[in-house]
């Protein structure tokens, strides 16, 4: 196994842990947790394939990670926002009992 | 395949393992910063200094720091009420990311084409070479990424801040909090 095809299947596993959390958790900042984990998942594989790509000189990988940190950074904090939002209504951030739309 | 890279491995593994499964709220979002940093040491050890340090300062700085407030601003620590951990829907999720990673792993283990070596020589980049590239070849990609932070920045705030959306209401809403 190459160390490219390591670091693929430790993203690959990284990113089904982040989807299984961000599936099966109650709690909406865990689900956002899992998020953001499958976003690391994403960025650790940029990376790899830019180290042991074949023209690491043109930095398009470490470009690509940057700005998809930037993305989550903002995701983060509108999906916070957001669940406080939705904490001041509901009065709880259990997603199983957030169900209706109309309040 | 060096045994920096299995250790660092293991620790981002079993750290999301812990975050996903953690009954207590903070004990999972520390959890989940175990596991920013030992990615943050993967990134350093594939040669992406300045990724890897941004990975630092953004995820385990800010991100885990925001979203321990947000689990104080709402008590939503589930280890002081009685209820479930994992929704009534867990078994379907547990199919599904465990279908995604065969198919993923499937999709790595068969690949045949040609990689770099392993002792390939490391990619020289300095932080100059980056900022050079930000201002020259992604200077459009940085300008939206700058007008997309702000309008996040804005939106996360009006969406946090309560009262501000109906000044006529304001009293009946002040009443409606303080019960």
């Amino acid at each position: 196994m190459t160390p490219l095809n390591g670091y693929l299947l430790l993203a690959a596993f990284l990113f089904s842990i982040g989807l299984a959390g961000a599936l099966t958790r109650r709690n909406a900042i865990l689900v956002l947790a899992g998020i953001e984990l499958m976003l690391n998942a994403a960025n650790l594989n940029f990376i790899a394939f830019w180290r042991y790509g074949t023209h690491p000189e043109a930095l398009t990988g470490t470009m690509f990670a940057i700005f998809s940190i930037s993305i989550a950074a903002a995701e983060a904090a509108v999906g916070l926002g957001l669940i406080l939002a939705v904490y001041r209504h509901f009065k709880t951030t259990d997603l199983d009992e957030i169900d209706s739309l109309k309040g | 395949m060096t045994i920096l890279f299995l250790i660092l491995a293991v620790l981002a593994i079993v750290g999301a393992s812990a975050a996903m499964a953690f009954r207590s709220a903070v004990h999972a979002i520390l959890a989940l910063a175990l596991a920013f940093v030992s990615l943050a040491i993967l990134y350093l050890s594939l040669d992406a200094q300045f990724v890897g340090f941004t990975q630092i300062i953004v995820y385990v700085g800010a991100v885990a720091i925001l979203a321990v407030f947000a689990i104080m601003m709402t008590r939503s620590d589930s280890a002081h009420h009685h209820t479930e951990v994992f929704s009534k829907s867990w078994l379907t999720g547990l199919v599904l990311a465990g279908g995604v990673f065969t198919v993923l792993a499937w999709a790595v283990l068969g690949d045949k084409t040609q990689h770099a070596a392993a002792d390939a020589p490391a990619p020289v980049t300095t932080v100059t070479q980056i900022g050079e590239a930000l201002m020259q070849r992604y200077a459009f990609p940085l300008e939206i990424m700058g007008l997309l932070l702000t309008a996040a920045l804005i939106g996360a705030v009006v969406l946090a801040m309560p009262l501000l959306s109906n000044k006529s209401g304001a009293k009946s809403v002040t009443k409606g909090d303080a019960r």
